[in-house]
């Protein structure tokens, strides 16, 4: 009997051994001493913000606690409650039905669901408008056949709401898959051995053993959103990070701003707050000894075709249409003399600084991970959430912020590739220490045990037994991460070397002048690139898969 | 037992089942990405230095306008031209943080608002490079120079509308008539600067007579100039209130077609405003010289003419011609309104805080 378990089913295997034992075990000074300087890299943007916003005056003070203020928190709080669920909605079925079903062409299928990471919200949310705005494509279309002279308003929430859960689903769905593609199937199987269907049970063994997966990528949703500003912008949403985006943009006011992102960080740690709340105590991994095989697929039969309707649903509005009117547009300058310019260098420099810092954050988020999923207490917890910060703030704060520190106290590192590197472990850590917590959650700490009493010290039971069995977990990271950084903007404007370049900077330039062909193109080409490397990753399972 | 020091083989048929030896080829591998990622990040520690004959700029203006011009300058004369490209409120963040630290030693900027924000880390332009731009383009403490003009328009579409339909000044957008037609951008900069020169030419209490005006015609708010161009090319909206060359990008893009053209108000006003983008040299430039050439550059006949022609901006010299697109500056009707006049960009944000534009 496997005894994986959660609350709803019986047998309660202890999260971690060091409770097991009756005591806390110390973690190693080989785990904490890096945890605890990743924490301290966190803290950065935080003490930055304090010592901008200790600078305020009266004015400062009125200009925060108003009840405008409460309002924007509010229309926040909306939208990312909204985003999150529906993120949810879309990202755990696909995550099934790509890693656990017989759905025709599955890994083409994630490949091409877990892309649209990479499209920067601004360029997302404008493509939605014209697609869908009230004079849209659509519009013109419907106009030929049915006169239909405008569309509703897709302005305002709605139009943020689509655009930001198209652009972020994935973010639960890369968890999620690395989470089913390393789930004990015995338990599922002990359910239906039992008699019940398929339904039940993926409601009852297979969605509550999702939950750390789906707990950590609903995370980086919620915050993704908090801190979003270029869909909510051209959507005409206004949320806490416009507000503070408003700041810097056309007050160039530094305190307020500072002030904000401190209320902002205040919000962020209630959600932090309330994820930690939805966590089980139970344990995710299997405790019975024997291993697990990889599952049987499920077979679809009938329910074949709605399942390729809603993969396809998705990947149409979410990828297809995109990058059809990016075609359309770069097609539509070309003929009308427009030039496209050489991306090689922008292209090198992009997928250069990401896989470094996908590296980087996975270096960073280990330790953090380790001490969160093995040594829980109160200090590893807090470290834990303490890196979600970078993730919830606006990036220009967190940029400012190393703007701040790098000037005066590292002048050698400023403005070098490798202080923007760690500007984005500060912003993106939480993806990678997200699903690595979540990954080892799933792994027995016995095997770890039987290593170490065998012989092996605890950086050799680590190195030997925990990484391989991590490594869907590493890849699903790291893939969040690079990602992220592919279109990550303010850090990379403001951080970045001079003269550096990269695709997101350089979509920026040109879409921000209405160069529309050269934007298209340059955005085109992040999309095309990034798949490269996730095409390699769903290869690799495969391999695993065997 | 405790101090066995055999070499036990590793438990990979504790891993994954079956795979014992793909698990350890596994993890050599994982361990070689890791090291390889560490290597990745090595050189990045070790660059930098700078040459004599360098020069740094900040520029608030996107390379797709001001890149090709700065690498003509860079190849006249020869100086290692190094620019970081960003909006202009970011680099103004990022200059006060730097402060004294800043490697830049010129700063070129969009708007005036975002110049004057870091004016006390400028020193003075040369009377010689200043006074190339009229009195109206140029810092009245000549810390930093106009480069390129820009005037406030109204963009229309032209399926909807003729331009003798339109109003001569921004008073006749107040008419009920237009109400749900209007667009505006009320964070851009340049409306800002726009509502600045209103609360100085017109007062503090018709300037807001004019912005509950429109306020009550229900206009759409853009977050930008480029975003409300485009709705008033798709007749999403009517007319919109923008700076006057990003119509000319539309059509470059979509061709004569794009059903949007530019109308300058005739009653002049504060609606037909000009402004500026300009640089300075900052004050802990160790490269001042070149800093100064390259002023000197930006105005001069052949980056005047590029600006005039390549970007559809007004130049500020003598003898240059504008684009065959655009109406001349002497057709203009330009308030006379002195930089000092727009200056006061805290009083123009309360004014829009105070009316519910601005959060």
């Amino acid at each position: 009997m496997a005894g994986v378990s959660s609350r709803d089913a019986g047998t309660l295997e202890p999260a971690s051994h060091a409770v097991t034992r009756g005591r806390r075990a110390r973690p190693p000074a080989i785990l904490w001493a890096p945890a605890a300087l990743v924490g301290a890299a966190m803290a950065l943007p935080l003490v930055y913000l304090i010592i901008r916003g200790l600078g305020g005056g009266a004015e400062f003070w009125e200009l925060l606690f108003r009840v405008r203020t409460l309002e924007i928190l509010l229309r926040s709080a909306l939208l990312v409650g909204a985003v999150t669920a529906a993120s949810l909605a879309i990202a755990a079925p696909l995550a099934w039905l790509t890693v656990r079903t017989d759905l025709p062409f599955r890994r083409t299928w994630a490949v091409l669901t877990s892309l649209p990471l990479v499209i920067p919200s601004y360029i997302g949310a404008f493509l939605a408008i014209a697609a869908l705005g009230p004079r849209g494509m659509l519009q013109q279309g419907l106009e030929g056949i049915f006169g239909v002279e405008r569309l509703p308003e897709i302005y305002g929430f709605p139009g943020a709401m689509i655009v930001l859960t198209l652009l972020s689903y994935p973010y639960v769905l890369l968890p999620c898959r690395a989470a089913l593609s390393r789930m004990d199937p015995s338990l599922e199987e002990a359910s239906k051995s039992l008699g019940y269907g398929a339904w039940h049970t993926f409601r009852r063994i297979t969605l509550p053993l999702m939950r750390p997966a789906m707990g950590s990528g609903a995370l980086l949703v919620a915050l993704y959103t908090l801190s979003d500003f270029g869909a909510v912008s051209l959507m005409r949403y206004e949320t806490f990070t416009w507000a503070i985006y408003l700041q810097y943009e056309s007050a160039f006011d530094r305190t307020l701003a500072a002030g904000l992102s401190l209320a902002l960080v205040v919000f962020a740690v209630g959600i932090l707050l309330m994820e930690y709340a939805t966590r089980g105590r139970g344990g995710y991994h299997r405790s019975s000894s024997g291993s697990a095989r990889p599952p049987a697929p499920l077979r679809l039969g009938r329910w074949k075709w709605p399942a390729l309707g809603f993969c396809g649903a998705v990947v149409a509005l979410a990828m297809a249409l995109p990058m059809a009117i990016l075609a359309y547009w770069v097609a539509r300058g070309v003929l009308a003399g427009e030039s496209v310019p050489n991306l090689w260098s922008a292209t090198a420099n992009s997928l250069y600084v990401s896989l470094a810092a996908a590296a980087a954050a996975l270096l960073a988020a280990l330790p953090v991970a380790i001490l969160a999923a093995r040594f829980p207490g109160k200090t590893a917890s807090l470290l834990e959430r303490a890196s979600h910060i970078g993730f919830a703030l606006p990036g220009i704060a967190v940029a400012l912020a190393l703007v701040f520190f790098g000037s005066q106290f590292a002048t050698g590192l400023y403005q070098t590739v490798a202080l923007l590197i760690f500007a984005y472990v500060v912003l993106f850590l939480p993806a990678g220490v997200g699903v690595l917590r979540a990954s080892l959650l799933q792994i027995s700490p016995r095997l770890e045990e039987a290593a170490r009493s065998l012989g092996r010290g605890a950086l050799g039971a680590m190195g030997t037994i925990t990484l391989p069995l991590l490594s869907p977990g590493l890849l699903a990271g790291g893939a969040l991460v690079f990602l992220l950084t592919m279109k990550e903007l303010p850090a990379t404007l403001i951080l970045g070397p001079i003269g550096f370049k990269s695709l997101a900077t350089s979509i920026w330039s040109t879409s921000s002048e209405a160069f529309f062909a050269q934007a298209a193109s340059h955005a085109l080409t992040l999309i095309l690139v990034s798949s490269a490397p996730m095409a390699f990753i769903m290869m690799r399972e495969r391999r695993l898969e065997g | 037992m405790k101090d066995t020091k055999k070499r036990v083989p590793p438990p990979v048929e504790m891993g994954r089942g079956a795979r014992g030896p793909g698990t350890r080829f596994r993890q050599g591998r994982l361990w070689v990405l890791l090291i390889g990622a560490c290597l990745l990040l090595l050189p990045a520690a070790a660059c930098g230095g700078a040459s004599s004959e360098s020069l740094t700029i900040y520029s608030g203006r996107s390379e797709s306008l001001v890149g090709p011009v700065i690498e003509q300058f860079a190849a006249a004369t020869g100086i290692d031209v190094e620019v970081k490209y960003g909006s202009t409120s970011q680099m103004v963040s990022t200059l006060k943080e730097e402060g004294n630290n800043t490697p830049a030693d010129v700063f070129f900027a969009q708007d005036p608002g975002g110049i004057g924000s870091v004016e006390d880390m400028l020193q003075a332009v040369p009377e010689a490079i200043l006074f190339k731009a009229p009195d109206w383009a140029r810092d009245p403490d000549g810390r930093w120079v106009g480069i390129s003009g820009r005037a406030r328009v109204v963009v229309y579409n032209t399926e909807n509308l003729d331009a003798s339909d339109l109003p001569s000044d921004l008073w006749g957008f107040t008419d009920p008539k237009w109400k749900g037609r209007i667009g505006w951008p009320p964070t851009n900069a340049s409306f800002q600067t726009m509502v600045t020169a209103m609360r100085s030419m017109w007062g503090e209490e018709r300037t807001r007579q004019w912005l509950e005006g429109i306020i009550a015609n229900e206009p759409n708010a853009y977050p930008k100039n480029t975003p409300t161009v485009a709705a008033a090319g798709a007749g999403e909206i009517d007319v919109g209130f923008v700076n006057h060359y990003y119509l000319y990008r539309f059509i470059a893009e979509e061709g004569e077609g794009f059903a949007a053209r530019n109308h300058h108000l005739s009653a002049g006003g504060p609606g037909s405003l000009v402004m500026v983008a300009g640089a300075g040299v900052l004050s802990t430039s160790e490269n001042r010289d070149n800093a100064e050439r390259f002023l000197e550059f930006m105005l001069s006949p052949v980056a005047q003419q590029y600006f005039a022609s390549q970007a559809f901006e007004y130049p500020l010299v003598e003898g240059v011609r504008v684009h065959q697109f655009l109406t001349p500056l002497s057709e203009v009707n330009r308030p006379n309104i002195t930089m000092r006049e727009l200056a006061d960009l805290e009083g123009t944000q309360r004014l829009l805080r105070d009316t519910g534009i601005l959060p």
